[in-house]
């Protein structure tokens, strides 16, 4: 019972994306949020966990999308305040862009969930 | 077709003749937005010699928008449109250069043509990069892509003058700016194939294809090869938008010019963090909204070109 509530709100998490509202709740790995203001991914570079939802969320008076530099994703235009998530389970780096604004890049590195340490 | 009189020394007379007027207005077109007392100069020189033809640019009319930065874009594209309406030269018809809609949604784009299509003038468009945020362009292509090639690039001939609309705002690459692309450059080439170098040619895109400030994209990524088929031409105009400012440069035969927005100013390069909308106080924000008018004299190798703020 209290694991599948566990399973529950890590799914609300994913869902809704309130990562900073919510607790961690016993996720393998915490979510992330960047945030897209003045034409900028904050942070540009990000890394996480494998298994991290990580949600972008526009900030700015204009549309920008997340679009994977490797097409693995890509965001429909996000008006301002849409959020868009996207769950990385597997060690890498993920260049993405705004296919909109192009010069707008960013980059989610994914280090192994647990025990290895990554080569850095 | 017919020789034109006197050609080389005729040329060169004339280029010299070009420089000094450009050098004239330069400072015009330099003073963003607010058109000043010069612009009766212009005004003037207009009036003396009133034929040839004469159209007009509209961009960025963003319908949809609602932020700060204007919270009625519908109503400052409906006061252009006003402007238009009200013009003592008819206009033979209209360029939209891009970002008719903020979102590509279908309410946009009616909303767009309902208004646009009071001037009672033919409208020819190319895409902004908000008109095309449905992945296949098929709002923007199937209203109007008729006629087009690609994602909706097309060229026209109107009194003499050669008339190209670019497509530069689908497929963008990653810390790229804008991109026509090697289909669209390969088509060019064609269209250009043939023509004579004495043929005036207007060409005109959303994103500027001279580079104006690529930190924020405000570029071209292959507008060089675009330019190097149109160099051996004696006059080229390149019209965009997507800056939201009025801004000119003259490159040997090429005068590039963009227009402003009806719909919010955006910042001088570099003048702010982003690029991003521009909020202004109520009273100045028709300064730096408006609509330029473009006229073409036979046997004037240039075009003139004059800025209308929908309030001086």
């Amino acid at each position: 019972m209290a694991h599948k509530l566990c399973v529950a709100i890590t799914l609300a998490v994913a869902v809704f994306a309130a990562a900073a509202a919510l607790p961690a709740a016993s996720a393998p790995a915490t979510d992330a949020e960047v945030d897209i203001d003045q034409f900028t991914f904050t942070p540009q570079r990000i890394t996480v966990k494998a298994g991290t939802t990580v949600t972008w969320a526009n900030e700015d008076d204009v549309p920008h999308t997340i679009a994977s530099s490797s097409k693995l994703f890509k965001s429909k235009a996000l008006d301002t305040r849409d959020k868009f998530s996207f769950t990385f389970t597997t060690p890498g780096t993920y260049e993405y862009f705004c296919s909109l604004h192009p010069h707008m890049t960013g980059a989610v590195v994914v280090e192994a969930a647990t025990g290895s340490n990554p080569a850095r | 077709m017919t020789s034109d009189h006197g050609n080389e020394r005729g040329l060169s007379r004339r280029k010299v003749l070009e420089c000094m007027t450009w050098a004239g207005t330069g400072v015009l077109w330099t003073i963003a937005g607010g058109l000043p007392s010069s612009m009766g100069i212009i005004g003037e020189a207009r009036a003396a010699e009133p034929s040839g033809l004469t159209f007009l640019q509209i961009s960025d009319s963003h319908v949809g928008f609602d932020k700060p930065a204007n919270p009625n874009a519908l109503g400052t594209l409906e006061e252009a449109v006003g402007k238009i309406k009200a013009l003592r030269v008819k206009p033979s018809f209209v360029i939209h250069t891009g970002d008719i809609t903020h979102l590509s949604k279908p309410s946009e784009f009616d909303d767009a043509d309902r208004i646009i299509s009071q001037t009672r003038l033919d409208v020819h468009y190319v895409p902004g990069e908000h008109d095309v945020l449905d992945e296949d362009v098929k709002l923007y292509r199937n209203r109007y892509g008729r006629g087009t090639k690609g994602a909706g690039w097309y060229s026209f001939d109107a009194n003499g003058v050669h008339f190209i609309g670019l497509v530069n705002v689908v497929d963008l690459k990653a810390g790229g700016l804008g991109n026509l692309g090697n289909e669209q450059l390969e088509w060019l080439e064609g269209d250009l194939k043939g023509r004579s170098a004495s043929t005036p040619i207007v060409v005109f895109a959303h994103i500027p294809l001279w580079s104006v400030y690529p930190a924020w994209g405000w570029g071209t990524e292959d507008s060089a090869r675009a330019l190097d088929y149109l160099k051996r031409f004696g006059s080229v105009t390149v019209l965009n938008g997507h800056i939201h400012q009025i801004m000119q440069k003259v490159e040997g035969n090429v005068t590039f010019h963009t227009a402003m927005s009806t719909a919010f100013p955006q910042p001088a390069p570099g003048a702010a963090p982003s690029p991003g909308p521009m909020k202004v106080a109520d009273d100045k924000l028709r300064s730096l909204l408006g609509v330029t008018d473009v006229t073409f004299k036979r046997g004037q190798q240039r075009l003139a070109i004059i800025d209308q703020p929908l309030q001086g």
